[in-house]
């Protein structure tokens, strides 16, 4: 217990950022709402939430772009609440949405980004080859950004948001609506910024990025935040359970609940027409299950194991359908 | 020194990307020079005529031409949200305003000297006091750029960035004494002509240049100063209230 305390005690001193009972409103709309969590140095932490949670309120609200209503904020022990702009020099901002100035290069562009913390001209030059380099765009480093295509404008934001080196970077949906290769590449250049040290926060809506690159995630909600935790002991309740999906043809529409009916240690829902998902905390064996469903009329096509993962977390604890999530990520594009 | 390399940095892109683009460098142009001519055309005076013109030719090259483009860059830039990484970077916002705003200024003096460097070809202009109408351009571009500030703040569209400008621009050529006396106007508008900042600059301006101006000149000066100061601070707080939500 005093060990706890301790641990408690030691991780408490060592947050970057402290966001206490933070709240903004939009007219009658609470947009983010008495939000309280900590992220520590070095940390990769997730803000894990549908569209309309309150994910870039919050972002805004710590990087001085949104006034909070009430609330406080402290980055690297400085207070931001009043004086938002005490910690910008340590911070990165990647937003959601490419906002890099279309009629200059993309040297130009990161140029004048790293301009603005100050850097000398040199320093600057050298800092943005580097980073063309690293991101692969060196070939369209004199084009102008307007000409990029939607992949290569996220990584040049990307690197406009690093190029003065911050200690903390704030990711708004680093990967929402690019194509599957530079989603893939983008999340490669978080996990190497992250083991050089950096503190990220990073936002989105696909729980397997979450799950896949963060340390810790904090659930938000129609503007709460309803959990937050390391990866490790989110999956901690569900890892002793077992799931599997079956496909079959012809059934008919009572199927899962006769499926209850017989078999009543495992759970069924039927994700569509076609398809079963079986859950349990027993083992779940297979052979009588087929045989049951074929008995009924039906033709299994396929029954596979599934793993059990962060997204059945998400939906215990915040209610949130994932077929809701994933209309979300539909709309958005896709991109994971 | 982090700031002011930020600073400089800021400035010299607004040049490269907007001020010295081919277009705008003929709009620098060609509209003093049209107005020039107009003007010239019109009073039917011959080259006598253009020593009489001059300061209004001036303050109208100079509130056009920074007025129309700082009101629409900062406007598209608000719109595309790039300007969300200027509000990001570790600068105080009234130095980033004056950045932002320090290449209109700049390219509305540039504009001044197109129809100086004209008449300079057409007629003698040896008795303008020089160490007044250098001033009194400067401070015509600060003031112009910040009433550009002023509508810039105010509007979400680059559209109505266009629309505002006008609205105060073009009764500013009739209001303001640039061509026409402000007593030759109706009584009723004397009080609107005096609300208006560039009244002062062109009366320092024909004070420079024909010796006739209708105010004391440090009165000019100090009234143009407070207009350069109000609309700058009212652009900061609503920049503060409406963009830092």
């Amino acid at each position: 217990m005093d060990d706890d305390r301790a641990l408690s005690r030691a991780r408490q001193a060592d947050s970057l950022i402290i966001v206490d009972q933070l709240t903004k409103k939009f007219n009658a709309v609470t947009a983010v709402n008495g939000i309280s969590f900590e992220v520590h140095e070095g940390e990769l932490f997730g803000f894990l939430g549908p569209n309309g949670a309150g994910k870039t309120t919050t972002i805004n609200m710590l990087t001085g772009l949104a006034r909070p209503d009430s609330g406080a904020i402290r980055i690297a022990g400085m207070e931001c609440t009043r004086n938002p702009k005490a910690a910008q020099h340590l911070l990165g901002v990647i937003p959601d949405e490419s906002n890099l100035y279309p009629e200059l290069s993309g040297f130009d562009n990161l140029c004048f980004c790293a301009s603005l913390y100050g850097m000398q001209k040199k320093e600057r030059r050298m800092r943005a080859g580097e980073l063309l380099k690293d991101f692969g765009l060196e070939e369209a480093a004199h084009r102008k950004f307007a000409a990029y295509s939607k992949g290569m404008k996220r990584k040049l934001t990307i690197a406009a948001g690093i190029i003065h080196s911050p200690r903390i970077l704030f990711m708004d949906e680093p990967t929402t609506g690019i194509d599957v290769g530079s989603a893939r590449h983008i999340r490669q250049l978080i996990a190497e910024l992250h083991r050089a040290g950096t503190t990220i926060f990073l936002t989105t809506h696909y729980i397997e990025e979450a799950e896949r690159l963060c340390e810790r995630i904090a659930f938000i909600v129609r503007g709460r935040v309803v959990q937050v935790d390391t990866i490790a002991n989110l999956l901690q309740p569900i890892q002793q359970r077992e799931a599997m999906v079956v496909s079959v043809s012809n059934a008919e529409s009572d199927l899962c609940s006769r499926l209850a009916a017989e078999f009543p240690h495992l759970e069924f829902q039927a994700v569509s027409l076609e398809h079963i998902r079986v859950e349990s905390s027993e083992a779940i064996h297979i052979a009588p299950l087929l045989r049951f469903i074929e008995n009924q009329g039906a033709e299994v096509t396929e029954a596979r194991r599934t793993r059990l993962s962060l997204e059945e977390v998400f939906v215990g604890v915040t209610g949130i359908e994932l077929d809701a999530m994933k209309k979300e990520k539909e709309k958005s594009g896709g991109g994971s | 020194m982090k700031r002011w390399i930020a600073f400089w940095n800021i400035m010299l892109k607004d040049m490269r990307a907007y001020y010295l683009k081919p277009p705008n460098i003929s709009w620098g142009l060609m509209f003093p020079v049209a107005w020039t001519g107009m003007f010239f055309i019109k009073s039917g005076r011959g080259m006598d005529s253009i020593l009489i013109l001059l300061p209004g030719v001036i303050a109208i090259s100079v509130l056009f031409g920074t007025t129309s483009m700082l009101a629409v860059t900062v406007t598209f830039e608000k719109k595309n949200r790039s300007f969300e990484r200027l509000l990001l970077a570790p600068i105080p916002l009234g130095l980033l305003m004056l950045a932002k705003t320090s290449g209109a200024i700049l390219f509305g003096v540039a504009n001044a000297f197109v129809p100086i460097v004209l008449a300079l070809f057409l007629t003698d202009l040896s008795q303008i006091a020089w160490i007044t109408v250098i001033p009194a351009i400067v401070l015509i571009a600060i003031v112009s750029t910040f009433l550009g500030l002023f509508i810039a703040v105010s509007v979400s569209e680059v559209f109505e960035a266009q629309t505002f400008s006008n609205f105060f621009r073009f009764p500013m050529i009739f209001l303001c004494g640039l061509f026409f006396p402000i007593e030759s106007l109706p009584a009723l508008l004397h009080p609107l002509s005096y609300l208006l900042p560039l009244t002062y600059g062109a009366d320092i301006l024909h004070g420079a240049v024909n010796g006739k101006s209708s105010m004391p000149l440090g009165l000019d000066f100090c009234v143009i100063a407070g207009f350069c100061v109000v609309l700058f601070a009212i652009s900061l707080r609503n920049i503060h209230r409406k963009w830092i939500v």
